[in-house]
Formats: C-alpha cells, sequence, structure tokens
C-alpha cells in the first residue's frame, strides 16, 4: 500500500460566528488548507466532511455549494467528539487503499453555549437530577474521581492542566482564549461538577479545519513534500466491554486500545513522540489519557503535571496549542485541528509555541459512546 | 392516570405486593449483569443465555460528582455516584442525605438502595413516579 501525506493543512481561528452558516464555516478551512499546498477544488477526488450538529444535513454538498461543485463523491461523517478526526481517517483510507490520490477532509461545527449532555426525557419524566448526571462536566468528574480513587489525585492536580493549558493558549493566535489562568483562580472559579470548575470544562466553540491528503507518488508529483507529513498510523477503536460501562463511559480501555495499536502500526512507542494533541475535553480527562497513552506508567500522572513535563519545554509537551479547554472545543472540527496544530510544528511553522526539534507528534480524541482516533505524524523526510 | 406511582426506570419492578425491586439480568455464559432486560451478552455475545435477576439493595460507592450546575428547575448541588452492587452490577443515580462535600463522601463507603417519590416529578399526563436513591448504609 501506498503511504498517505497531509499536504495542505489548516484551521480557522475558533469563535463564534452565528451569522454564518455550517457550510460557510467548514469552507473558510476548506480554503485555507487548499491555499496551504496551492491546489484547487479541482484537484481534489473526494471529500470527506465531518459534522455533529447537522449529521442529516448534507453538510459536506452544501460546503462545495460554497467553493466549486465538481461533482466529486462526499461522505458525511458523524462520530461524537471523533467526528473529524473519523472524517480524516476515512480520506487517509481511501488514499491508502489507492481508490483515490489526492482527497479533501473538514470537519465544522457550530455550537451554542451552555451544558452538553443530559437531555431531557423522550417518554416518562427526566431524569437528569433524579438518577444522577448525565451532563458532559459531571460524567468526565466521575471518571476523574475513578482516577483520584485509584492514586489519590488531587483537585489541584487537576485544575494545574487548566494553568498549562491556558498558558499555551496564549501563544497560539488561532485559540478563542488567550488568557493566563493562575492556579488560585482555576480552583475558585464558579464549581461545575466537582472536581471540574468552570475553567476546567472545554470552551464550546465555532470552527472548522480541513486537510488535504495525498499518496506518496502524487505528493512527489506535485512538488509538495517539502512540507508534507506522513501519517504514520491511523487508528479508531469503539469501547471494549468493561463492567460499568454502562452506566460510567469508559474513555480510558478505549484510549488504550487504540494507543497501543496506533504505536504498532507506526512501529514506534510513546517515548518516540515530541509533541502530544489529546482530548482534554475537561481536565479531569487529560490527567487519565497521560497513562492511556503511555506517556507515563499507570499512577504517575498527577506527577507528570506537578513536575512540568506535559509543558511547553518538558519532556513530552501536551496541547501546546491551549487544547480544547482555551483553543476551543468545536466537536466536529476537533480532530483535524488537532492535526493541524501537530503538523504545523512537525512542519517547524509553529511560532513562539514551537516544541523544538518535533519529528513524531501524536493526536488523540474521543467522544463518549464511544470513538477514540488516534493518529501518529511524522514530518516526511 | 394511573392510581399508582410508575417506575422511572424499565428495570425497577413494582409487584403488586410486595417491595419495589431492581431487576437485572446475568449471562448464563460468562456471569456478566447488566441493568434491564436484554438477549445477548455485550460482554461475550452470548445469545438466549440471560436471566431475569433481582439486584441487591446495598452496594458501596465507586465514584461520584458533586453536580452544583444543571439544566435549569433541577435543584443543585446533589452528588450523582456511581455505586457497585453488591453481587458487582454497577449501577448509578443520586446519593442523598449526604453532605454535598468531598470530605464527607469517602469511597468504597457502604451506601443502601431507597425507592421513593421522584422528586415530584410528574409526566404529561400528570402520573407519579417512583425512583430509586442511594443513601449511607444504616449500619455504617
Ligand atoms: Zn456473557
Amino acid at each position: 500500500m501506498t503511504d498517505a501525506y497531509i499536504v495542505g493543512v489548516d484551521m480557522i481561528k475558533f469563535g463564534r460566528f452565528p451569522d454564518k452558516t455550517v457550510p460557510q464555516i467548514g469552507a473558510q478551512a476548506a480554503l485555507l488548507a487548499l491555499d496551504d499546498c496551492g491546489l484547487t477544488i479541482q484537484d481534489m477526488q473526494a471529500l470527506y466532511c465531518g459534522n455533529l450538529g447537522q449529521a442529516s444535513g448534507m453538510v459536506g454538498q452544501r460546503l462545495l455549494q460554497e467553493i466549486g461543485q465538481t461533482g466529486m463523491p462526499v461522505v458525511n461523517v458523524a462520530n461524537a467528539c471523533a467526528t473529524g478526526a473519523t472524517a480524516f481517517r476515512e480520506a487517509w483510507a481511501s488514499v491508502k487503499a489507492g481508490l483515490y490520490d489526492c482527497v479533501l477532509a473538514v470537519g465544522v461545527e457550530q455550537m451554542g453555549k451552555g451544558l452538553l449532555g443530559g437531555g431531557g426525557a423522550k417518554v416518562g419524566i427526566p431524569k437528569e437530577g433524579l438518577l444522577g448526571s448525565g451532563t458532559m462536566p459531571a460524567v468526565f468528574a466521575e471518571a476523574g474521581m475513578e482516577h483520584a480513587r485509584k492514586y489519590g489525585t488531587t483537585f489541584e492536580q487537576f485544575a494545574k492542566v487548566s494553568v498549562k493549558n491556558h498558558h499555551h493558549s496564549t501563544l497560539n493566535p488561532k485559540a478563542m482564549y488567550q488568557i493566563e489562568t493562575p492556579l488560585p483562580e482555576v480552583m475558585n472559579a464558579e464549581m461545575i461538577s466537582y472536581p471540574n470548575t468552570k475553567l476546567m470544562c472545554s470552551v464550546n466553540v465555532d470552527g472548522s479545519a480541513a486537510a488535504v491528503i495525498c499518496s506518496e507518488r502524487k505528493a512527489k508529483e506535485l512538488g509538495l513534500m517539502s512540507r508534507a507529513v506522513k501519517v504514520r498510523a491511523s487508528v479508531l477503536a469503539s469501547d471494549p466491554w468493561q463492567e460499568r460501562d454502562l452506566v460510567m463511559p469508559d474513555v480510558n480501555s478505549c484510549t488504550r486500545k487504540a494507543a497501543k495499536e496506533a504505536y504498532e502500526m507506526a512501529g514506534l512507542g510513546p517515548d518516540d513522540v515530541n509533541l502530544v494533541e489529546l482530548h482534554d475535553c475537561f481536565a479531569t480527562a487529560e490527567i487519565l489519557h497521560y497513562e492511556n497513552l503511555g506517556l507515563c506508567k499507570d499512577g504517575e500522572a498527577g506527577r507528570l503535571i506537578d513536575e512540568g513535563e506535559v509543558q511547553l519545554g518538558g519532556r513530552i509537551p501536551v496541547n501546546v496549542s491551549g487544547g480544547l479547554l482555551s483553543k476551543g472545543h468545536p466537536l466536529g472540527a476537533t480532530g483535524i485541528a488537532n492535526i493541524y496544530e501537530v503538523s504545523t510544528h512537525l512542519r517547524g511553522e509553529a511560532g513562539s509555541r514551537q516544541v523544538e526539534g518535533a519529528k513524531i507528534g501524536l493526536t488523540h480524541v474521543i467522544g463518549l459512546g464511544s470513538a477514540c482516533a488516534i493518529h501518529v505524524l511524522e514530518k516526511a523526510s | 392516570m394511573s392510581d399508582k406511582p410508575l417506575p422511572a426506570v424499565p428495570y425497577l419492578k413494582i409487584p403488586e405486593d410486595g417491595e419495589p425491586y431492581l431487576e437485572g439480568y446475568k449471562c448464563g455464559h460468562c456471569g456478566a449483569t447488566f441493568l434491564g432486560e436484554r438477549h445477548v451478552c455485550s460482554k461475550c455475545g452470548a445469545r438466549d443465555q440471560m436471566s431475569a435477576v433481582t439486584l441487591p439493595n446495598s452496594g458501596k460507592l465507586y465514584s461520584y460528582s458533586i453536580v452544583h450546575r444543571s439544566f435549569p428547575g433541577i435543584a443543585v448541588p446533589y452528588v450523582s455516584a456511581i455505586v457497585d452492587l453488591d453481587d458487582g452490577t454497577a449501577i448509578k443515580g443520586n446519593l442523598i442525605n449526604v453532605d454535598p462535600d468531598p470530605a464527607s463522601i469517602p469511597f468504597d463507603m457502604p451506601v443502601e438502595v431507597v425507592f421513593d417519590d421522584a422528586l415530584g416529578r410528574k409526566d404529561t399526563d400528570g402520573n407519579a413516579y417512583l425512583s430509586y436513591f442511594f443513601q449511607p448504609a444504616a449500619s455504617a
């Protein structure tokens, strides 16, 4: 099978765009990604479009109505918070399989403000606040408290994740926020669901990101190898059975399964990775994923954040983009935005937040339900 | 409109005579238990091996969150809890009669399942509902 390369990739600055349509927001990133490699929509053989909020709304086709209706095949993808990464992976798979040699993947989302999850009842009575909470801050708080019961992880350690990611975002002009949040401010912010305060919850924003993927032959033919990023591994997993997963969505075993397979596919291990963009939908979640992705041994995640190993300049910087906590989390766009971030570092184009000498990067997203996507990327040699 | 309360969830059973109880389904092949009726085991994939079991009314607190922000009209704070019942079945619900403070909520705290009105919530037909809650075990 051919190798597949990212030749163009970009994202819009995340924000709130109530006056735009979902296809319009997605089209902006698509054009940016095309411009990044100097190709046009006519050069694309297929579009894989990820969006959650209008999953039945033919967003990909409407996006082409904005920027060029070539008649190419369009696949619309929805897969919870792994939506964008799944669209990217479908695009990658089509190139790997030799079906196409130049395709476009787009992720886009337009979000409202407020709590996600724990919706109203279709029959009977509402269950929120009666049978516990289905809101996302509470669900991820419960997952964090599982780590606390095992390893004694503290509220302060969870909060430090937000301090770090908000700090990182001050170096990222495409993040929603660029604001320092010292530890007392994070811990004293409005408590949403203990131990997650408001500053430990990801930001609901609108956004889009896109990538152009080519076969090796095509990338060379187009003279695009100098900035190309090789996809060393692309893995998607659903949640393997766990004893509590029907009452406590399990983000751990799904991520561990995907990580193991991704490292095997890439032929490397966590020690070879120079930076990670992982799914910090809540500060509690990031702590879990240090261990799930093998960045440290089980039980060491608290130490990792305490000792600064995961901050810019540390042993293995995590979420130097600012992460979902501060860059923002437009559900369907997040997976490709992570890929943009890592690619930008591998290209040495990340400016003041550049992870020096980055050769290998890993992206991770997980959507409850569950779907976990991991990509391992490497600067083309 | 029913003159008796309806169950808040299908796995809460209210016998004509006798106490309400929670019902699980147990796999005869691998032993996994699940809340509510099913015919195929999602752990091992066995078909037609599931049988109804009455779940125990006691267990231990596995994990929790103290919810301070919820949807409009929902009283906060409250404790959202994951409980492992004594037979190993995991179940989620409100932990009541406890201070909403981490210092008062130790992991593995013994809890009991109690049945009570569903916080006054009624459906569009005006039916009342019976729900289940966890509280610190009386013997603890
Ligand atoms: Zn079974």
